[in-house]
């Protein structure tokens, strides 16, 4: 099992005929995931590598029984794609896109709610269950089927931590990207609860950052869990009042440091390494032991 | 984007809620004129930093001459980083009450929420947290009179004064909205000795990634002039105060980076984010402000996903061949042809290293620092 998407999940790729869209549903098509339709307002009707291309999600539901849902879209335009996702029925909706307005996001995410959807996102790298379905950006080697599910913030320094685990023969079942932004949907303790119920499942990293309080509400979930989660914390030289990249990692009016989440972690019995490298070892010792 | 007060007042102003009455000034001159108009005022430097008030910037004049001398001394000062030239010159207030009210985007909530305290005037940081009113805001209807209402009693205001406080809150949420904003504050809201309500200090930062609706707001230049440099290519760029400069791909994956410099012993000197897809431009451009900067050594942190490594390398090498390395360069490449741009690099003599910890020792090594 997997959470979240799996084999059975249909794809519809919202601005599939855009310079990154298209690259990307080779990409995941490559990996095997269920692409089964394309959305891009004003080209409809085409095939694009044999994906069907409609004018609205609507279409590709009703046509091709898309259940999840990527975009691509500008950010301008992104608002009103996820809310035609979520409004055609679609459940899952992948938020590459950057740069999405807060105030938009703080709309997509009180629609989603109304619709009991879930938005992966926005500034995300989206969602993967290796060797089943991948729904997302990133890169298709790293990652191999196994017990360890992954929780992350960011991109790059989430496919860090799985290629240390793949090198360690430490493979994944999920490895979810929240995305970097300061509102994003689904959030460490969705992925935490599912994960707790996932068979699958034996072992958790957790890869965070400055900023916010997700991880310190992930500790305070953590302590009603029984499988073993390990965390990996970056920004701990980051001076406050700066914005590293993300807009959401930034320590702001004294919140969201990294000691207040290492402290947080620690007193829920979750290891924070201080190396990439050490996170195989943490999980590999969090198996052994087995809580 | 942060706005000045004197921006963020004209706003408030705007959508209705009351402020002193004040003039913008540059010059001694002006802040007379001010003064002879407006009688005894107030006189506030306009910069973005906090904390103005403790670091001297607010003075008071009761005559033009004293407003000319406040102003001749306050300008051209350096107050939070800032050179101050422009002055806010307002009527001095009678002041009864401080009270605190902002909105600010919750993200734990992903919703707006309303801030509210009867101890304005002083940084909310340092207000206890018993002593502040806190209600979330439904984006999909928007903040209702009655929940307003419910945040004044709680704060234990005088119901006198209620109504208005409300009124005032309800136009301050509109404002947040309409400007796409992720703090708008009144910090003090202040209740005048004759019972009149006015917005005494006011704070508005605007979403920048919503900036290009907003094409009426004044721009505010923000940042040291390499960081705006850099932001124009469309990279992230902190300016640190170390002497090793980095660069990586991907937010996360930077902050790491300069973590484990830091755990090494060594000092970044810069935060930059080349985006996740590190192609190869980027790369090269990145490389290149880098240099300019004069660092003990760079370090180049590149997780290669779905660019491939040899693409970085031949950048790189094209940096090399067009400008020099003026500094010791240490690059970490892993992924898609790995091998290859490793080669690539160790055939123009640049150390190439696949894990991001070692490159770190050497980089801190290579500057010259302690190595733990």
């Amino acid at each position: 099992m997997a959470i979240i998407v799996d084999e059975k999940t249909k794809v519809c790729v919202q601005g599939i005929t855009g310079n990154q869209g298209r690259f990307h549903a080779r990409q995941m098509m490559e990996y095997g995931t269920r692409v089964v339709a394309g959305v891009s307002p004003g080209k409809g009707g085409q095939e694009l590598d044999g994906v069907p291309v409609y004018e609205t999600v609507e279409e590709a539901v009703d046509k091709r029984g898309a259940s999840a849902s990527i975009i691509f879209v500008p950010a301008p335009f992104a608002k009103d794609a996820v809310f035609e996702a979520i409004d055609a029925g679609i459940q899952v909706v992948v938020t590459i896109s950057e740069h999405i307005p807060v105030h938009d996001a703080m709309d997509m995410m009180a629609f989603a709610a109304q619709h009991n959807a879930t938005i992966v996102g926005p500034n995300t790298f989206g969602i993967i269950s290796p060797g089943k379905c991948k729904i997302g950006i990133m890169p298709n080697k790293i990652y191999v089927p196994g017990p360890v599910g992954i929780i992350a913030r960011s991109g790059t320094l989430s496919y860090e931590l799985a290629y240390n685990l793949t090198n360690a023969e430490l493979g994944q079942t999920t490895v979810v990207g929240l995305g970097g932004d300061r509102v994003v949907g689904l959030d460490f303790v969705d992925c935490l609860r599912q994960m707790e119920r996932d068979p699958e499942t034996k072992a958790i990293v957790l890869v965070g950052e400055i900023g916010g309080t997700a991880e310190e509400e992930a500790a305070e979930f953590v302590k009603g869990m029984k499988k073993p989660v390990v965390a990996y914390l970056a920004g701990k030289s980051a001076p406050p009042g700066k914005r590293m990249g993300h807009a959401g990692a930034i320590i702001e009016r004294g919140r969201g440091s990294f000691e207040s989440k290492v402290q947080a972690l620690n007193s829920a019995g979750v290891p924070v390494a201080e190396l990439p490298s050490e996170v195989p070892g943490f999980v590999r010792k969090a198996l052994a032991k087995k809580r | 984007m942060k706005l000045y007060e004197h921006m963020a007042k004209d706003i408030l102003a705007k959508a209705g809620i009351p402020i002193p009455k004040g003039r913008l000034v540059s010059s001694a001159q002006q802040a007379a004129d001010a003064c002879r108009e407006l009688g005894p005022v107030a006189i506030k430097v306009q910069v973005l930093a906090g904390g103005r008030g403790k670091a001297g910037g607010i003075r008071f004049a009761d005559t033009p001459e004293q407003a000319a001398a406040e102003a001749a001394d306050l300008l051209g000062r350096e107050i939070g980083g800032y050179k101050v030239e422009r002055l806010l010159c307002e009527q001095k207030l009678s002041i009864d009450q401080e009270i605190y009210v902002g909105i600010a985007v919750d993200g734990a909530a992903r919703a707006p929420v309303l801030i509210a305290s009867m101890q304005g005037g002083v940084n909310i940081e340092e207000v206890p947290e018993k002593n502040i009113v806190r209600r979330n805001v439904g984006v999909t209807w928007g903040l209702f009179p009655y929940t307003a209402r419910e945040v004044t009693r709680r704060m234990g205001l005088d119901p006198k004064l209620a109504n208005r406080v409300v009124d005032i809150m309800l136009r301050l949420y509109r404002v947040f909205r309409e400007k796409d904003a992720e703090l708008v504050e009144i910090n003090p809201l202040v209740v005048l000795t004759d019972g009149s309500i006015v917005a005494a200090d006011a704070r508005c930062n605007v979403d920048d990634d919503a900036m290009y609706r907003h094409r009426d707001l004044p721009q505010v230049v923000e940042g040291s002039e390499l960081e705006r440099k850099v932001k124009e290519l469309g990279l992230s760029y902190v300016e640190l105060d170390g002497d090793i400069a980095v660069m990586a791909n991907g937010a996360g994956i930077t902050m790491a980076t300069l973590d484990i410099i830091q755990r090494y012993g060594g000092r970044p000197a810069n935060f930059l984010d080349a985006g996740g897809g590190a192609s190869v431009e980027p790369t090269a451009q990145a490389l290149d402000i880098l240099l300019a900067t004069n660092p003990k050594a760079v370090l180049i942190n590149i997780f290669g996903g779905i660019t491939r490594c040899d693409d970085v390398a031949r950048a790189i090498v094209q940096v090399k061949e067009s400008r020099g390395l003026t500094a010791p360069l240490v690059i970490r490449l892993t992924g898609t042809n790995e091998k290859e741009g490793v080669a690539i690099l160790e055939a123009e003599g640049i150390a190439a290293f696949s894990s991001m910890e070692d490159a770190a020792a050497r980089v801190v090594a290579l500057a010259g620092e302690a190595v733990s």
